[in-house]
């Protein structure tokens, strides 16, 4: 009884003593990085979260000033509404990237995972296949996004030739100048570059699936087609969810593509374009950072409705 | 020892580097539109041999709206990387204030040469802070030989004839060329367009979409006039496409041979007069059609030189500046590559009219242009000019009827100047 406490008290000590060391040892370690993080990430949105709430032109001002919530809802004495919850402007770049978003995703998803179980069966040349495939998502954006944006030129691009011949265009039109077909345009260079994204983290989620449980679904003699269903898609589910997420994330802050091949038309254009539009063109930094926030918490909003209702889990 | 010739090479090395670099490097944002970028090249050479210091130039973007949100990112930061700007005649309101005065470095005979109204039009808050480097004003090109072969003997006077003849000249053209369209201009959502839109509605006499008191008034009759006789064109007479067309997209139509039509500034004539071009010796070039009862109206734009305000080298820059729009290089240029002078005289010479003839039958055309509400809207220039780009562009797509695209339009109008300019 009483040699108990003696001989544990030194041990529960030395351990404590170790675990406390331990800590302080990674909270220096992670300091630097942690630095590094502010500096880079916590102040640029801390900023911008600052100077969404001032009136500042970057040519014009000398400093910030503020203003409160002007930025995001005001209303002068005449009965105009100058935030940009009351632009309506803002509203169809949200809109447009909502459509360009949930029709990219969709297509991305359903072509990827049919690319993924292609190349995960014991095909021939599936070495072949597999680098093939990475080449679009290979290419830099700038570059495809031009490269598309030549191919739906109308009087010299082979797609607007072939629409042309095929009598879905008339002469000197594109698919791009349609506005009713621009954006579903855009989605299709979307998911051609970036399907193999999708292929790629969903075969790794494939590969991950053991291969004796195919071949015990082999014996009881399950369909190729209820593997699929019984089999593939409920232990693939946790990579697709990741995969989905990483995807509408990505699109709803889509920039570079649109904007290079379509600028700022209205018809397509979408909330960063609109964002650097008022940033960079207009230099209104105090408004144009209230379309940034309202864009983070648009992706924020996002992303909770996924995590909870999927039921995520990031471990 | 080996330590020692070391260090003495090293030393001599720099030296001699020191004694090389008696000439300072300027760094030189010019053009990159047609044939901008050599053009530029010449010049700045020129002056660099001639002075015995270095220019860099920039690669620029093509599209001007695109220049100034980059420029404007350099001088909203104080950045002196980029010595001399070449600006656009909308801009000295919107950037001036980073711009050095350049009426004490420029002799005062050389500024009295230029047209005053682009002195004017420089000047900011009593600084002149862009030296006038080439006007433009829009014109329309047409194909001499296509005329003849249909029948007509001028350039259209009006809109409607305009549409007539490109129809009949399409039509024809048509059966031995499925490319071929009637007429190309600007119609991509950009400055461009606001440019082209411009040039409508004041040819209706529908007005400059702002007045210079300041009060809006594009939404009027005549202006919706305008904008329905352009829409019915787009589609039967211009491609459907002219609504991704900037200035070069519609060069490359018109000078490919495929369009009868072309509305554009004057650095497209001598590109499609070059050797090797499909349509040399058939260009001709005339002042833009009238609305009914309005008259034909060009919108001014024009390219001016200026030094940044935080250039570490103002002395160099401001005589390049001097060098590049003095009367010599601006004939050359002229001569070369049809870019229009600042200077009247040269308007008169017989080596710059041969090179270039509509320059003096189209005299008036340039210097009675319309400016683009840029000094009356001054920092909100660009908003003003990209929501009017937006509602034009807007009906061009049959996205909207022009007068209500109008209305919303102005309704933008008052949003953006608030409580005033």
């Amino acid at each position: 009884m009483t040699t108990t406490p003696t001989s544990t008290r030194p041990a529960v000590r030395r351990t404590r003593g170790l675990h406390a060391s331990r800590t302080r040892v990674a909270l220096l370690l992670l300091v630097p990085m942690l630095l590094v993080l502010a500096a880079v990430a916590g102040y640029p949105l801390l900023r911008t979260i600052y100077l969404s709430f001032t009136d500042y032109n970057i040519l014009q001002d000398p400093a910030p000033k503020w203003i409160g919530l002007g930025n995001y809802w005001f209303t002068t004495p005449e009965g105009v509404g100058l935030g940009v919850l009351q632009t309506p402007e803002w509203w169809q770049s949200v809109w447009n990237t909502v459509k360009f978003t949930v029709g990219s995703v969709i297509l991305e998803t359903v072509l990827g995972l049919a690319f993924a179980l292609i190349i995960n069966s014991k095909i021939k040349g599936r070495g072949f296949l597999r680098t093939a495939i990475l080449v679009p998502w290979a290419i830099p954006t700038v570059v495809s996004a031009q490269m598309w944006n030549w191919m739906y030129n109308d009087s010299f691009g082979v797609i607007s030739q072939w629409g042309q011949k095929l009598g879905f265009l008339h002469t000197g039109e594109s698919f791009l100048s349609n506005p009713d077909t621009a954006l579903a345009a855009l989605v299709a260079v979307d998911v051609w570059k970036t399907t193999p994204f999708m292929a790629l983290l969903l075969l790794a989620g494939l590969q991950t699936i053991p291969s004796d449980m195919y071949e015990a679904a082999d014996v009881d003699g399950a369909s190729p087609w209820t593997q699929f269903w019984r089999l593939t898609l409920p232990l693939l589910t946790p990579a697709l969810l990741v995969a989905l997420i990483f995807r509408t994330l990505d699109a709803l802050r889509v920039f570079d593509m649109p904007y290079i091949v379509k600028g700022n038309a209205p018809e397509t254009i979408t909330m960063s374009i609109y964002a650097r539009q008022q940033l960079i063109l207009n230099s209104q930094f105090g408004f144009g950072s209230a379309i940034s926030v309202m864009i983070f918490l648009i992706i924020m909003v996002f992303t909770a409705i996924y995590v909870t209702s999927l039921r995520v889990k990031f471990d | 020892m080996k330590k020692a010739i070391a260090i003495a090479s090293l030393t001599a090395a720099f030296s001699l580097s020191a004694a090389h670099a008696q000439g300072v490097t300027l760094t030189f944002a010019c053009d990159s539109v047609g044939q901008g970028y050599d053009e530029c090249q010449k010049g700045a050479n020129a002056w660099a041999k001639q002075t015995g210091n270095t220019v860099k130039l920039l690669q620029v973007p093509k599209e001007t709206d695109q220049r100034l949100a980059l420029y404007q990112q350099q001088l909203g930061a104080k950045s002196g990387d980029v010595d001399v700007y070449m600006i656009d005649v909308v801009w000295p309101g919107l950037i001036g204030q980073h711009l050095l005065d350049l009426k004490s470095s420029i002799p005062q005979s050389q500024i009295n040469s230029y047209f005053p109204a682009i002195v004017q039009n420089n000047t900011v808050n009593g600084k002149l802070v862009g030296i006038p480097w080439f006007t433009d004003a829009g014109v329309l090109y047409y194909r001499t030989d296509l005329l003849k072969k249909y029948g007509y003997n001028a350039a259209p006077k009006t809109w409607n004839e305009l549409s007539t003849m490109a129809q009949k000249i399409q039509a024809g053209e048509r059966k031995t060329n499925p490319k071929f369209v009637g007429f190309v201009f600007q119609g991509k959502n950009y400055e461009g367009l606001t440019c082209d839109a411009l040039e409508w509605i004041n040819s209706f006499g529908g007005g400059t979409i702002i007045d210079n008191s300041g009060k809006i008034t594009v939404n009027n009759d005549k202006a919706v006039e305008a904008l329905r006789a352009i829409q019915a064109m787009v589609g039967p007479v211009a491609p459907q496409a002219v609504t991704t067309y900037g200035e070069e997209e519609a060069r490359n139509v018109w000078q490919a041979g495929n369009s009868a039509f072309m509305r554009n500034w004057p650095y497209a004539y001598s590109l499609a007069e070059a050797s090797g071009s499909p349509i040399k010796g058939k260009v001709g070039v005339a002042a833009l059609p009238a609305g009914p009862g309005g008259k034909p109206a060009a919108t001014l734009g024009g390219w001016q030189l200026a030094v940044n305000a935080y250039s570490k080298h103002p002395k160099e820059a401001a005589s390049l500046v001097q060098y590049l729009t003095s009367a010599p290089e601006q004939k050359r240029r002229a001569i070369q590559a049809s870019y229009n002078p600042t200077i009247a005289s040269l308007y008169k010479d017989p080596e710059v009219l041969k090179a270039v003839p509509f320059f003096g039958s189209l005299y008036d055309v340039f210097i009675n242009a319309v400016a683009r509400p840029a000094t009356v809207t001054g920092g909100k220039y660009n908003e003003v000019s990209n929501a009017f780009s937006t509602a034009v562009y807007n009906v061009l797509t049959n996205k909207s009827a022009p007068g209500p695209a109008l209305k919303s339009l102005e309704g933008q109008l008052s949003r953006i100047k608030g409580r005033g300019w």
